[in-house]
């Protein structure tokens, strides 16, 4: 029978050095290893989609342009060092966290509108990405440039002391920043805690946005920690009744035309024709094209990207071609490659065979400020085009969903003609 | 042969070293040749009244050497071969041992009784000899009184033996019976109550319904209670040895005795014998450690029903409890602090006062102030050591607003002590006190703070004096600073108090290191783990001088292994200081290799650290080897994708910390630097990964390996296929059917105890932490489709893990993770079968609505992976 040792540590430290050395050594072995596994969580698919994607000639133009045009409006904002982490965040997590999913400008009617389609109204106002990390949130246009430098209630949006979410978490949502009532309305959501929602279908987005943003917090109204208020719109199937809804539907905004989204796209950035803008006068200011007062122009305006070979090309991926300048010209007013230059289309307007663009009679107006990092797209032109002479009314649209409607419905033996 | 037994066996205890060597080369033959002889003989020799005492105890102890060992697998061959042996046989060499313990030779009796344990611990959990019990009990009153002594001893050995469900209830009551009827008064004979006694000791433990049963119980105390007065110190020792394993046992049941057992252990207390005095100290000792338990788990989260209720046993005691132990503190030995054995009743009495103070805080304070006023200015040393003793047990436990404000008179009345007193022991007790003050009165959780500019000096003047003193009062002075550099860790205003004095303090803590009175009472250590505190607590502005301690302690370290010629003694000296050296450079590494500002600048000793530690697994010493291994695990953290270059030199060490079973905790450390190596080479690991998955997984199926180091080596796995990728391929046959069978394994073999549930979790967790990794290594491959054969089971066993409803949040969070790896990783491949899984709906869920946003999150991922998987 083993004697009962009853001694007892005596002034001595309950846990040896040693002890506590083996025990740190596991805590930091542990927490790589979350790290290792929750990097490869977060990261892995987004950067094989990401990789692939910045080998595209349009996306590199728009990446090398930003660092240019960023560095002053930051300096402005007077938090450097802060802006640094969130910088290193999104550059860590990709240079695409900047780039938005563009839509196209609807020329026609896509089929199955009704059943693959998402319509919503978009708000008025500018265009930007909301990354919150680190304890801090940043807007950015779509430029590069910094709207606002904010602490928000988004996951790792502020510096509190709520510390859910671990340091690698961070949020990188598309918005549309509203003046009048100082809201960032979320149009779409493309990463959240880290994960990447990029290559979810847009289907898969909405119903993430419309379950998680609620939760923050981040929708209610500011606070010392909270400087904006976000708010998600109101999206609809694009059927007859959610087309309508989002056409005639009151909403706490000024609307800008609406929204089609595709249910099936994942968050592609650049122009897509999975997603699509229209407009008209009762649901938008500014159908067409304006000057800097305001005023609608006389002639239709397009503003085009020289290319080395003097062709001049739209933002598209693959560009289309509308002429070409002069290599007098070019030389002459000191243009270079890359250069985004603003024509006039002339009395000759554009010339259209088989709904492609055969002749353009461009004239040549002058360089684009100086903010202006993107050449028109293709559906731009031709949206403004046809807003000018045969528009797509807000009832071609209705009508075609009740066509798709009525094909559905169409007895299937008809069809049976063999 | 068995003629000759006797004389081989007396041969094997002989002088003479050839003799000797002789008869035992001679008894391991026969043990070759004859098993079942051997064991036989042995087993005569031991019963037979005619032979020499010495060769029969032997005899004894040959056969339960045969029967048990202290490996588990050595002890696991050993039963198999008892019961594969011949029945016959078996019964023959029981029915001589249980004979024996009516031998006159009391040796032959005790050590029978133990063979008898034994056997029992084989056979009964096997259901066989069921009649032992009986056989043991029958007629033992009419047995003379050396033999009811044998048959009480080996009841209790029985006990110790064997776990309580194999022994059914009517045996308990019986055993029972027997040992408290032998413990009682009337029993005349002295050597059959204390074998009485110390068997009560070991049966308690079966005696559950026995003390649910208020007649029953009453009984035991009170014979247990009356055993404490017995003329007899063995016995009073034993008894009170039975009360303090009570006290945890049957806390709950102790509430109508404990007013007499207050007045029984004070007495003892008081005027008893030592052994019997430090045991009834014990017995409140143990109340305090479960009065603790309990108040910490209603402080916690836990309001089951099943929880064991506090009877605030101490709090009502208090009054009496606390003079009793003050009283105590005065009886110190002249020279208990050099003796690092000692325990006396003034170390007993003030240990149980710390323990009373942590269990009912504030209120102890009163009841100690006045004894420490009254004494600590008094010319007799033990009363000031005995006043400082008092005050220092009572830091922990009462708030600190209650403490903060007689701290701040006693702290400088206590620097002043500990230069001044003439006492070492004084001084040794104030040291010690001071770093109690710091451990728990200084740190930013505490508001007002002790310690301010103005005493911040003092303070370290004094205990850098100190350190100059007697190695003992030194090596509590190092503990103090200690605490000190602790509480200033995550103190917010940098620059830290601590940084005009850095210099001093390394460089005072160094020159310890060197004393060459060191090895006395632990000094060297205490240096260099306050070394190590000072370096981890450091802030950005004293990492310079952090950065010049690399090349002093790499040059420490160089020298030690250098050293030549050196006895056993120096080179065990030697040893420690290269643990200690590494320790001390692992701690330098994890600092400064954390630190973006001077990493590089770090990084220039990498190669030379390097070197040096691979010195170091040249020399033979595990505790040496360990610390190497472990600082190895940072550095390959800190030079990330350029630790490779060391791989080459440095392979063969690490093969060989994966060999060493003996040392488990250096494989179990080595599986984790495995890990960092891992994440600091990535794919270049690669060329590695052969030699390393075959040792783990050699480790894996041994049965040698401490079972602690299993789950780290599945994390490992996962570590591995995360580093590697696609290239798992080809270990994916090995691994994942020794992850299937634990995986089956840890579903069903939990919720034993405590312990074995525990391990079980840690267990759950290592294999999910390798399918985790193997998922997440594989994801975006071609070979993705490799694992799709493997996801039904990952998937069943998540399912079952989330029946069980016995995980820990760990292994949630893991599980649920899993979850989402494997919809990650397979995609809509795996749809239909996640689709079918209870995991993806309930498990899911109650994740999603989890309090613990660790498990939230790995839930919000899994689902969104989910939901992916399902969409395509």
């Amino acid at each position: 029978m083993a004697p009962h040792d009853l001694r007892r540590p005596f002034k001595r430290p309950a846990i040896s050095d040693q002890q506590r050395r083996r025990e740190l050594s596991l805590l930091r072995q542990t927490h790589h290893r979350r790290d290792a596994q929750l990097q490869a969580r977060c990261l892995a698919s987004s950067v094989l989609s990401l990789q692939s994607r910045s080998s595209e000639p349009v996306s590199d133009v728009g990446v090398e342009l930003v660092p240019k045009s960023e560095s002053l409006p930051e300096q402005e904002s007077g938090a450097l060092t802060k802006d640094l982490d969130v910088r290193q965040a999104s550059r860590l997590k990709g240079a695409e966290a900047r780039k938005l999913m563009l839509p196209e400008w609807m020329i026609d009617v896509p089929d199955r509108l009704s059943h693959d389609w998402y319509v919503f109204a978009r708000p008025a106002g500018k265009r930007c990405i909301v990354v919150s990390s680190n304890g801090t949130t940043v807007s950015r246009l779509r430029n590069g440039s910094i709207l606002h430098h904010f602490p928000s209630a988004l996951p790792c949006g502020a510096r509190t002391r709520d510390v859910s979410g671990s340091a690698q978490s961070y949020c990188i949502l598309d918005c549309i920043f509203h003046e009048s009532d100082q809201t960032y309305y979320v149009i779409d959501m493309v990463c959240w805690r880290g994960y990447s929602l990029y290559d979810c279908t847009a289907e898969f987005r909405f119903f993430w946005l419309n379950s998680k943003l609620e939760e923050t917090g981040a929708c209610g109204p500011p606070s010392h920690y909270h400087k904006f208020r976000f708010s998600p719109v109101s999206i609809y199937s694009c059927d007859q009744s959610g087309l309508l809804a989002s056409y005639t539907g009151a909403v706490p905004y000024v609307k800008d035309g609406l929204l089609f989204y595709n249910k099936h796209a994942h968050y592609q950035t650049g122009n897509t024709p999975l997603a699509l803008v229209w407009k008209d006068e009762n649901c938008s200011q500014y159908v067409i094209d304006t000057d800097s007062k305001g005023q609608v122009l006389s002639q239709q305006q397009v503003v085009l990207e020289l290319r080395d070979d003097g062709k001049l090309s739209t933002s598209d991926d693959p560009v289309v071609i509308f002429g070409c300048l002069d290599g007098e010209v070019i030389q002459m007013s000191g243009l270079r490659s890359g250069d985004l230059l603003k024509f006039d289309i002339s009395v000759g307007g554009l010339t259209l065979v088989d709904g492609k663009l055969e002749k353009a009679d461009l004239h040549y107006l002058g360089k684009v400020n100086r903010a202006r990092i993107f050449a028109d797209s293709y559906s731009k032109v031709m949206f403004q085009h046809m807003v000018r002479h045969t528009p797509l009314k807000f009832e071609d649209l209705l009508a075609s969903i009740s066509l798709s409607d009525d094909q559905e419905n169409k007895p299937c033996d008809s069809e049976m003609v063999g | 042969m068995a003629a000759e037994v006797t004389q081989i066996l007396l041969n094997a205890q002989a002088v003479d070293g050839t003799v000797r060597k002789q008869a035992e080369e001679s008894l391991k033959q026969y043990q070759e040749q004859n098993l079942s002889s051997f064991l036989l003989s042995l087993a005569g020799e031991l019963a037979n009244d005619e032979k020499p005492v010495e060769s029969r105890k032997l005899a004894g102890l040959i056969l339960k050497n045969a029967l048990d060992a202290k490996e588990q697998h050595r002890k696991f061959e050993l039963v198999q071969r008892w019961l594969s042996l011949d029945s016959a046989v078996k019964a023959q060499i029981k029915s001589c041992i249980l004979k024996t313990l009516t031998s006159h030779a009391h040796d032959a009796r005790s050590t029978a009784s133990q063979v008898i344990a034994k056997l029992a611990g084989i056979e009964l959990p096997h259901k066989q000899w069921p009649e032992l019990i009986g056989a043991l009990l029958s007629n033992i009153h009419q047995l003379p009184a050396h033999t009811k002594q044998a048959t009480l001893e080996t009841l209790g050995y029985i006990c110790e033996e064997v776990s309580s469900d194999v022994v059914e209830q009517d045996h308990v009551n019986k055993i029972l019976t027997a040992v408290v009827q032998g413990m009682n008064s009337s029993e005349s004979n002295n050597d059959v109550r204390l074998a009485a006694t110390r068997a009560l000791y070991n049966a308690l433990g079966f005696a559950q319904a026995n003390f649910s049963n208020d007649m029953e119980r009453d009984y035991i105390m009170r014979v247990v209670c009356e055993a404490t007065l017995c003329p007899e110190v063995k016995i009073r020792q034993a008894a009170f040895e039975c009360l303090v394993a009570i006290s945890s046992t049957y806390y709950e049941k102790l509430a109508p005795y404990i007013q007499d057992i207050f007045n029984i252990t004070a007495k003892a207390v008081k005027e008893d014998e030592e052994p019997v005095a430090l045991q009834a100290i014990e017995f409140w000792s143990s109340i305090c450690d479960e009065e603790i338990d309990i108040l910490e788990e209603y402080g916690g989260d836990f309001t089951g029903d099943s929880d064991i209720p506090c009877f605030y046993f101490i709090k009502q005691a208090l009054p009496v409890l606390v003079p009793m132990l003050l009283e105590t503190l005065l009886k110190q030995e002249e020279d208990q602090d050099q003796d690092e054995g000692a325990w006396n009743i003034a170390m007993a009495g003030g240990t149980c006062l710390g323990l009373v103070a942590r269990t009912v805080g504030d209120d102890i304070v009163p009841l100690v102030m006045p004894f420490v006023e009254e004494n600590i200015t008094k010319p007799e040393w033990r009363q000031r050591e005995a006043a400082t003793y008092a005050f220092g047990s009572i830091l922990e436990g009462p708030s600190p607003d209650k403490l903060v404000p007689l701290v701040n008179i006693a702290l400088n009345f206590m620097l002043t002590a500990l230069m001044n007193d003439p006492n070492n022991h004084v001084k040794d007790t104030t040291a010690w006190t001071l770093g109690r003050m710091f451990e728990f009165l200084h740190g930013s959780t505490v508001e007002t703070p002790i310690i301010n500019q103005a005493n911040c000096q003092q303070i370290i003047n004094v205990l850098l004096q100190s350190m100059k003193d007697v190695p003992n009062v030194a090596e509590k002075a190092c503990g103090a600073l200690y605490f000190l550099a602790q509480g200033y860790e995550d103190m917010e205003p940098t620059p830290s108090p601590l940084t005009p004095f850095f210099q001093e303090i390394v460089q005072a803590l160094l020159t310890v290191s060197h004393r060459e009175d060191a090895g006395e009472s632990r000094l060297r250590t205490a240096a260099y783990e306050t070394l190590n505190e000072v370096v981890r607590c450091s802030t950005d502005e004293t990492a310079p001088m952090v950065m010049q301690l690399v090349p002093l302690i790499m040059m420490e370290l160089h020298q030690t292994l250098e050293a030549q010629k050196l006895t056993s003694d120096e080179r065990e000296k030697q040893n420690e200081i290269q643990g200690l050296l590494c320790g001390c450079l692992q701690v330098i590494i994890q600092k400064l290799g954390s630190s973006e500002q001077i990493r590089y600048a770090f990084m220039q000793y990498a190669d030379q650290m390097m070197g040096l530690f691979l010195r170091v697994f040249a020399i033979r010493s595990a505790t040496a080897h360990e610390e190497a291994m472990l600082a190895i695990g940072a550095l390959a953290y800190a030079t990330g994708p350029d630790f490779v270059k060391y791989m080459s030199e440095f392979y063969k060490y690490l093969e060989m910390g994966l060999q060493n079973f003996e040392d488990y905790q250096v494989c179990a450390i080595t599986v984790g630097v495995v890990g960092d190596i891992c994440r600091a080479l990535e794919a270049k690991i690669l060329p590695y990964c052969d030699g390393i998955m075959t040792q783990l997984l050699k480790d894996l199926s041994s049965n040698q390996l401490h079972r602690s180091v299993k789950p780290p080596i599945f994390s490992c796995f996962g570590d591995i296929a995360l580093a590697i990728g696609e290239h798992f391929e080809k270990y994916l046959m090995y691994a994942m059917p020794m992850l299937q069978s634990a995986a089956e394994l840890s579903v069903h073999t939990s919720g034993v105890d405590d312990d074995m549930t525990e391990y079980t979790n840690s267990l759950r967790n290592g294999i999910l932490e390798a399918y985790s990794g193997i998922f997440q290594g594989f994801k975006g491959s071609p070979k993705t489709q490799l694992l799709m054969p493997y996801a039904p089971h990952v998937l069943q066993f998540l399912d079952s893990l989330y029946m069980e409803k016995d995980m820990d949040e760990m292994v949630s969070k893991t599980a649920i993770g899993v979850l989402g790896d494997l919809a990650d990783t397979l995609g809509g491949n795996a749809g239909p079968l996640i689709q079918q899984s209870v995991s993806s709906k309930d498990f899911l869920n109650e994740c999603l609505s989890s309090d613990d946003h660790m498990i939230k999150e790995s839930a919000e991922w899994a689902k969104l992976a989910i939901t992916k998987a399902i969409s395509f």
